[in-house]
């Protein structure tokens, strides 16, 4: 009796065993990323670029090459790697602290330039490797190590929408926003994830998935709590769906 | 007919998947603890197992592998 394989780890995984902490949303996205890569069969022709944050050892577990870029620079080096080999697949995998803080002028010139790049921006609204400090996606009222009374907007602003900034940016082919706080959820992000890589194997240009993502230890949460929370709380803040796909009228403008 | 392979190694016991599963068979294996020292997940009842795969989907270590007898 032969059975037939409904789920297995991905061949686009190394076998080496996360180092996130139980329950962290890194693991997810990085299946999901990976099973693209190998639906599309462009894994042995993929370059990732690992981010500073809790993904700085994503080149052990990605089964490609992979290059550990300084803080918030990522968009940058992957920019060099696709210029030089613009037949290799470039993703940039960078979280919030790194993309929508220190890195915020890289991520808006490569789209700017309408780089023919693939960017995953795991928004978990915290820093999560330094011990859970506030990071500019933070929402109001959030306690963390460095706001223990909560986020004050008169001092600190409102959370950063970076899914709408980017769409604003002519450049950009392709941004959307989806979360993985559930299993419906998981597929429309991979359903999303697969696109953004369909799209740079077509050079249509510059594409950005922004996921919704939870960091149960920084946020002090259980991870099934850390899910309700990213429904109830985030979700509301941050609408999911397509902010622009500029493909169809031939790519970026 | 359902078979479930759990790498109990890598789990880390953060029942994202015991929270999912639409028939409530699983369960965390209260007994023994893995090399990580988490208690790792089990199947209480694996012939109410639909092969769904939602479990295998939503868990973040990749721990459970889904396989349905034909």
């Amino acid at each position: 009796m032969a059975a037939k394989i409904i789920y297995e780890k991905s061949r686009g995984l190394t076998d080496a065993s996360f180092h996130y902490c139980p329950g962290c949303s890194h693991g997810t996205i990085h299946k999901l990323v990976a099973e693209s890569l190998v639906e599309l069969d462009i894994l042995e022709r993929t370059i990732s670029i690992a981010p500073v944050g809790c993904a700085v050892l994503a080149y052990n577990y990605f089964n490609c090459d992979g290059i550990q870029a300084a803080h918030g620079r990522a968009p940058a080096v992957a920019t060099g790697v696709k210029r030089v080999q613009p037949d290799k697949i470039v993703f940039a995998y960078q979280g919030d602290g790194d993309l929508a803080s220190i890195g915020t002028a890289e991520i808006i010139h490569a789209a700017h330039r309408g780089e023919n790049i693939t960017v995953i921006f795991v928004n978990n609204a915290i820093y999560g490797m330094t011990g859970g400090q506030m990071a500019p996606t933070t929402l109001i009222n959030q306690k963390t190590t460095t706001s223990p009374y909560g986020r004050f907007e008169e001092t600190t602003g409102k959370p950063l929408l970076v899914s709408e900034m980017m769409a604003t940016i002519p450049g950009a082919t392709y941004i959307e926003r989806v979360s993985v706080h559930d299993h419906a959820h998981i597929l429309r992000a991979k359903r999303a994830i697969k696109k953004a890589f369909e799209y740079q194997v077509a050079g249509k240009g510059f594409a950005m998935i922004e996921i919704l993502a939870a960091c149960p230890i920084g946020w002090g949460l259980s991870p099934v709590d850390s899910m309700a929370f990213i429904k109830d709380a985030m979700v509301p803040y941050y609408p999911l769906g397509l902010y622009c796909d500029r493909a169809a009228q031939g790519g970026a403008q | 007919m359902a078979i479930l392979t759990f790498n109990e190694a890598t789990c880390k016991g953060c029942k994202l998947c015991i929270d999912a599963c639409p028939k409530d068979i699983l369960d965390l294996e209260l007994s023994r603890v893995n090399a990580k020292g988490y208690n790792p997940v089990k199947c209480n009842a694996s012939a109410a197992c639909t092969a769904c795969g939602i479990c295998a989907r939503v868990c973040p270590d990749s721990v459970i592998k889904v396989e349905r007898g034909v």
